[in-house]
């Protein structure tokens, strides 16, 4: 028996998008866990203020790219980077850049929700301390705009000294969303942020994160092929450490324009 | 074997497993209760006022063992002071700052070494270092071979509970700009704080009982005195030389002074448990 290779469908498709609309700017990024090769040559630009979806296979790099983006793998001596991630410019990667500024630029939520052992508000306001000495009124103001912009504030509001671990799991989450915002990032990733959360807290996750683009530039990392369908501008197919494609949301799930994309969207593998 | 056989085999091995779990449970219970009674039944006569109000008797006359009593919580306090600061620095260090090190390593190795060291050779050490060379016992060197028990325990505890808090948490806080200092102090401590509670009360459950480091150093005192430099009393010293004496009335003073330690062991053992029961709730 014999299969045939579709001869139409290129390896690798990759939409370029017009420098002044890139937020975040990757250019040939390798990454290595030790000797492990984890990324290889991924090229790709984030549009500002617009919500883009990384999907694939387990195991497929994208929460490691998602880690790159704001130096997070540098708290573990054997990971490195190499390539160039451009912010507005100004390569991240490069030495000597205040890494706790591009993190201050680039905020992360991650896949558990992961409260800090205080209160709602001192959650909150955690990230905003660390960069600006605010007085009392106009950081209660900060933490309530976070927490609105979060969905969170109608369910908190009267109860913002409690600690932030009496919250439900999605109350948790969107807490941590609202943590991340609060410090102003221009750039928010979120790594499989619905994953541990039942459908309803997801459903209100995905709304906040759909409000959360008029502001920011949101990357999110999912397994959830309709989440990436609902919720994202663009999406970015990647496989075995490659980005494999990359283009409109609809154009990638309606037409893909290659065949390991066609492949693991209708269901053929992954 | 036919399946009838086969069940009452596995139902006789049940039962017989069973049997010898009770029977060693027992056993174990039994032993602890005799003691327990024993040190009650002993301890409650020789319990009055002037236990808490009089210092150690000369054979004969009335006493108590207010100084047995101040010296152990003076030394011990002094103790704990030092092997909180040292044991919760190391054990941190170990946990988020060592990484796969050698030296890490190796500071962890010889805690886990002066884990298990006997507390005789420690005090001996203390002797050697510190009452040679100053030319005398003191509270100060039974303190300093106290905190020498409690540091390993402490350090321990410390890194294993810190160990235990999720990855996402540091990478949380880092992941939002905090250096991993204030990671460290603002979140993880807090997040691991009644664990290390528990951890330093343990070590203090351990030092309060601690009599041969305590010979070597602190030796013993008859008079009340709150001067450390000096030769200290402490209730292990002076329940090791009553207990031993010939005279019925010291021999009731070291029963007493055993149920005073024994209910602060106690105590403070409840005390750990409650926390570590407040931890899992949060």
């Amino acid at each position: 028996m014999t299969i045939l290779a579709p001869t139409a469908a290129p390896a690798t498709s990759i939409l370029a998008l017009p420098d002044d609309q890139v937020a975040l700017s990757i250019r040939d990024l390798d990454f290595f866990y030790g000797r492990t090769q984890a990324l290889h040559g991924v090229s790709v630009g984030f549009k500002k203020q617009a919500v883009t979806a990384l999907i694939g296979p387990s195991g497929c790099g994208k929460s490691t790219l998602l880690r790159v983006l704001n130096r997070i793998y540098s708290l573990y001596p054997g990971q490195r980077a190499e390539g160039r991630v451009l912010l507005d410019g100004e390569d991240i990667l490069a030495r000597g850049v205040d890494v706790a500024q591009l993190r201050a630029r680039v905020g992360m939520v991650f896949q558990k929700p992961t409260p800090f052992p205080m209160s709602i508000f001192d959650n909150v306001a955690y990230g905003v301390r660390l960069y600006e000495k605010l007085p009392k009124a106009e950081l209660a103001a900060r933490v309530e705009q976070a927490l609105r912009r979060a969905a969170l504030w109608d369910e908190v509001k009267d109860k913002l000294k409690e600690s932030g671990l009496s919250l439900s799991g999605g109350q948790q989450q969107r807490l941590c969303v609202a943590r991340a915002i609060a410090v102003k990032p221009e750039v928010l990733l979120l790594d499989e942020p619905a994953s541990a959360l039942d459908p309803i807290s997801t459903a209100r996750l995905e709304e906040t994160v759909a409000e959360l683009k008029a502001d920011h530039t949101v990357v999110i990392v999912t397994h959830n092929m309709g989440q990436a369908a609902r919720l994202s501008d663009h999406t970015g197919f990647m496989y075995l450490g490659r980005l494999v494609e990359f283009g409109e949301t609809e154009q990638v799930f309606t037409a893909p324009a290659t065949e390991r994309a066609r492949d693991y969207i209708t269901g053929r593998f992954g | 074997m036919s399946s009838a056989s086969l069940r009452l085999s596995r139902r006789l091995g049940a039962w017989a497993f069973l049997g010898f779990a009770w029977l060693a449970t027992a056993l174990a219970l039994l032993a602890l209760a005799a003691i327990l009674w024993t040190l009650v039944s002993q301890g409650l006569a020789g319990l009055d006022l002037a236990v808490f109000t009089m210092s150690t008797p000369a054979p004969g006359s009335r006493g108590g063992l207010l100084n047995a009593i101040l010296g152990s919580i003076m030394m011990c306090t002094l103790a704990m002071l030092a092997a909180v600061f040292v044991g919760v620095l190391s054990g941190t260090w170990l946990s988020e700052f060592a990484g796969a090190s050698r030296y890490g390593k190796v500071v962890r190795f010889v805690n886990d070494v002066l884990l298990a060291a006997p507390s005789i050779l420690i005090g001996l050490f203390v002797y050697e270092i510190i009452v040679h060379p100053m030319k005398g016992f003191s509270g100060y060197a039974g303190a300093v071979a106290l905190a020498m028990l409690a540091v390993p325990v402490i350090t321990r505890t410390t890194e294993d509970v810190l160990r235990l808090q999720p990855v996402a948490l540091r990478e949380a806080s880092v992941a939002l700009g905090a250096p991993l200092w204030r990671t460290v102090l603002a979140v993880l401590w807090k997040a691991a704080r009644s664990g290390m509670i528990t951890g330093a009360l343990l070590a203090f459950a351990r030092i309060s009982g601690e009599t041969a480091p305590l010979l070597f150093t602190a030796l013993n005192n008859q008079f009340l005195s709150l001067d450390l430099s000096k030769p200290t009393a402490s209730l292990p010293a002076v329940i090791f030389q009553f207990a031993l004496s010939a005279y019925d009335d010291w021999r009731r003073l070291a029963w007493a002074g055993a149920l005073l330690i024994a209910l602060a062991v106690l105590t403070v053992t409840i005390l750990a448990r409650l926390l570590s029961r407040e931890t899992r709730r949060s």
